[in-house]
């Protein structure tokens, strides 16, 4: 893998070590993950610790340092959504997917995560699939989405 | 876009976007919120344009996104001007007929009309809605009004005239004492009056300040920040430069959880639209006041809404939060004094300003002024955002504007103040929301997550969620924290499986007093109250659970039971298809049968049943 992005990356955000996060945030847009390659030069360019880079990559939910899968179906788990029958769907997902949340597919599909909240609260049970937000949702429409993603519908409305 | 450097050019400019406004014979206001997002409202906003282009109306109607009017159970909406028609439930094909009908003919579109559930009447305007005619929309109209990617439409309504006022006719410590008089306290949670912070900010020694809007809005079910940030970004900018102005700040970050792309982009807009207007950079409008803004994106970590913890990421650091003998007013961000606000705060500055402190605090109780925006959710007919002046009933909002149950199932308590906060009952409903009433009541006001529970919410289970959310959630830096809850979590879980015991309540609330003690941070010393809540008014609940190893509202899964009714059954076969687990079984035309042993209880075969056949127990 080349990190020739993580240069352009770091200068769009003038180096500054105040930016990690958001030079993170770029580089997982970038890769849909953060790779070794990625975090060191990211250390080196900030003169920064890459124990201290992985401190900050670890603590913060939004980033992952395994690949994911190449669509991330998003599960609220919010409140509101928690009470309206989420965890119904995150059983029917994890069953359907034969995988946890948090995990990818075998085929490197789709990368299924529960989140605590998307603020979307009152259409819940909110599900965000590659940039979409599906409200209103139950097992089975949240079984049929997974389903069209899986045969290559990306972007679906249930 | 030209460069504002005076009042007058500011009042110009004004006069200037209203004239070329009145050019439109109507304008055409379509929900943009992340809210009718999900409903498809960029379809229905394509069908417009093709549509209007289509009668040759592209020049005479104006047809533009808005921030979010808060009825998001009613999506997508659609407001026409100026007869201010509203439009709830649109889809694709009603649009030919809006602009034939309403927009050329002048008549109304019947049957996307709200109807009044009681009168069977259908309603034109939304101020006539039930869910909006109990509502005080200060803050939250202004987002029916103005397209947030439009610096225009924020001028238009009068945008930027405080900061004007505040500028030129006031000192930074007439500001201070104006901001003190109106009573308003801090929106985020912990209720703190917000003259008296910035107060003490401006006193702090140093050179250089900063003012930070806090929109990390972690609280799973409230989403008003979002709203406000989206619907109306310059409004928060208008804020941050008043309050900066006098404290003596000349930079500002808005901090923006990375869970709100469309806040995060608008906010981005406003900015670029308000430093080329003039009103960010150097010497805003003549004045000599300089003042720029940068947004700083959060990582998905709860404990960031804390304001140490907030300075600690806009640090690039880990978000820990430190001990606040220091105050951060006196020491916050790179060590200097920085005064934190939550977005909700900001936007009430440009209000008192323009209307004075007098009238502010004319509005709401003794103790607690303005009005409060709350995110109505759960199981509640009306969700959505509601604005309401303090003081206002429990049962006010939740039965007159949020319209009672939403399925005929008695409601039983409503949650607030988030993590931190708990659950009232049904009996309480007369409580006066305010900050001081309902911390009596042991929960809290918080950001403004309001959860309506029915009797299909089990009330362990939702201390238990809660109680992993925050083990989930907490940094690690107090073991009573990092420790406790997961113990706590722990007993839950076992009282959730028919695995509690005699001990387990006792132990409960021995771990709580603990973990409330000895923790650094709000996010310890509050995370208990969820369970004392639920122990305190839904004892009976836990008992359940432990004595008869039943859960009385069917939620918890491992006590629950799914089943086929034989009577009931058509044997469709729907539920045997769309069962992930394949734990159904039966031929065509028969009974079905669920295999208890491979079952998920995910609800799939519920959901499907056309015949009602399935029955949880």
């Amino acid at each position: 893998m080349d990190f020739k992005h993580v240069d352009t990356i770091i200068e769009k955000h003038q180096r500054k070590r105040t930016a990690l996060i958001s030079i993170l945030h770029d580089i997982q847009d970038e890769y849909n993950f953060l790779p070794e390659g990625a975090l060191q030069k990211v250390a080196s360019r900030l003169q920064m610790n890459t124990n201290d880079i992985y401190g900050v990559a670890t603590f913060y939910k939004s980033f992952s340092l395994t690949p994911r899968g190449e669509h991330t179906v998003t599960l609220c788990l919010g409140t509101a959504c928690h009470v309206r029958g989420g965890p119904n769907l995150l059983r029917a997902l994890k069953s359907h997917l034969r995988i946890e949340a948090g995990q990818t597919t075998a085929d490197g599909k789709i990368f299924l995560q529960a989140v605590n909240c998307l603020g979307v609260c009152a259409i819940g049970p909110v599900m965000f699939v590659d940039g979409t937000f599906h409200g209103g949702m139950n097992s089975v429409k949240a079984q049929r989405i997974v389903e069209r993603i899986k045969k290559g519908k990306a972007g679906v409305s249930a | 876009m030209k460069k504002i450097r005076s009042v007058s050019d500011l009042e110009k400019w004004r006069e200037d976007i209203l004239a070329r406004q009145k050019q439109y014979k109507a304008i055409v206001a379509v929900c943009g919120g992340t809210g009718c997002q999900a409903y498809g409202c960029q379809k229905i906003k394509q069908a417009f344009q093709k549509e209007l282009k289509k009668k040759k109306l592209q020049d005479t109607v104006l047809l533009k996104y808005t921030g979010c009017p808060g009825f998001c159970e009613r999506g997508p909406l659609v407001t026409v001007y100026p007869r201010e028609i509203f439009y709830q439930r649109v889809k694709v094909e009603d649009i030919p007929l809006i602009v034939s009908e309403t927009i050329q003919g002048g008549r109304v579109v019947e049957h996307i009309l709200f109807e009044d559930p009681d009168a069977h009447r259908k309603i034109i305007n939304s101020k006539d809605i039930p869910f909006y005619k109990a509502q005080m929309r200060l803050l939250l109209s202004n987002n029916d009004l103005i397209d947030p990617t439009r610096i225009e439409d924020y001028v238009a309504i009068g945008g930027y005239q405080s900061l004007a006022k505040a500028l030129f006719e006031m000192e930074p410590d007439e500001i201070i004492g104006e901001i003190k008089e109106s009573g308003l306290k801090g929106r985020g949670g912990a209720g703190y009056p917000t003259g008296k912070k910035w107060e003490n900010c401006r006193r702090a020694p140093g050179d250089i300040k900063y003012v930070i809007c806090n929109c990390d809005e972690g609280d799973p079910g409230a989403f008003m920040d979002r709203c406000l940030l989206e619907g109306n970004p310059h409004s928060i900018l208008e804020g941050m430069l008043i309050g900066a102005y006098a404290i003596g700040a000349n930079e500002g970050f808005i901090y923006v959880r990375h869970e709100y792309p469309i806040a995060h982009k608008h906010a981005e807009i406003a900015i670029t639209q308000a430093r080329k207007a003039g009103f960010l950079g150097k010497n805003i409008l003549g004045s000599g006041f300089n003042f720029e803004v940068e947004i700083a994106k959060g990582g998905g970590a709860f404990v960031c809404g804390e304001s140490t913890a907030l300075i600690a990421s806009i640090e690039g650091m880990v978000g820990e939060p430190r001990s606040k003998q220091i105050h951060t007013v006196t020491q916050g961000l790179w060590g200097r004094p920085t005064n934190l606000n939550n977005v909700e705060t900001w936007a009430n500055v440009p209000l008192i300003i323009k209307q004075g402190s007098k009238w502010f605090s004319s509005i709401g109780t003794e103790k607690s002024k303005g009005t409060k925006i709350f995110s109505l959710v759960g199981k509640v007919k009306n969700t959505g955002l509601v604005e309401v002046p303090m003081g206002i009933t429990l049962k006010e909002i939740i039965f007159d504007i949020g319209g009672g149950p939403q399925n005929g199932k008695k409601i039983k308590a409503v949650q607030t103040g988030g993590p931190s906060g708990g659950c009232i009952p049904a009996s309480l409903f007369n409580l006066p929301v305010d900050f001081d009433s309902l911390t009596e009541a042991g929960s809290m006001m918080g950001s403004g997550g309001m959860i309506v529970m029915d009797e299909g919410s089990c009330m362990v289970d939702v201390a238990k969620y809660f109680v992993h959310f925050l083990k989930g959630e907490s940094c690690g830096k107090c073991l009573s924290c990092r420790e406790g809850l997961k113990r706590m979590g722990e007993i839950l879980d076992g009282i959730t499986e028919g695995k509690g015991n005699g001990e387990s309540i006792a132990l409960l609330e021995e771990l709580a007093v603990v973990v409330a003690d000895t923790s650094l941070c709000g996010l310890g010393k509050t995370a208990p109250n969820p369970v004392l809540s639920a122990l305190r008014y839904f004892r009976s609940e836990f008992e359940d659970h432990i004595i008869k190893k039943r859960c009385p509202a069917a939620v918890c899964a491992p006590l629950i039971q799914y089943s086929i009714l034989e009577e009931q059954c058509t044997g469709c076969g729907a539920c045997k298809k769309i069962c992930p687990a394949q734990a159904i079984e039966g031929e065509k035309k028969l009974r079905h049968r669920i295999q208890t042993a491979l079952c998920s209880k995910c609800g799939s075969c519920k959901d499907i049943c056309k015949a009602n056949a399935v029955m949880v127990q």
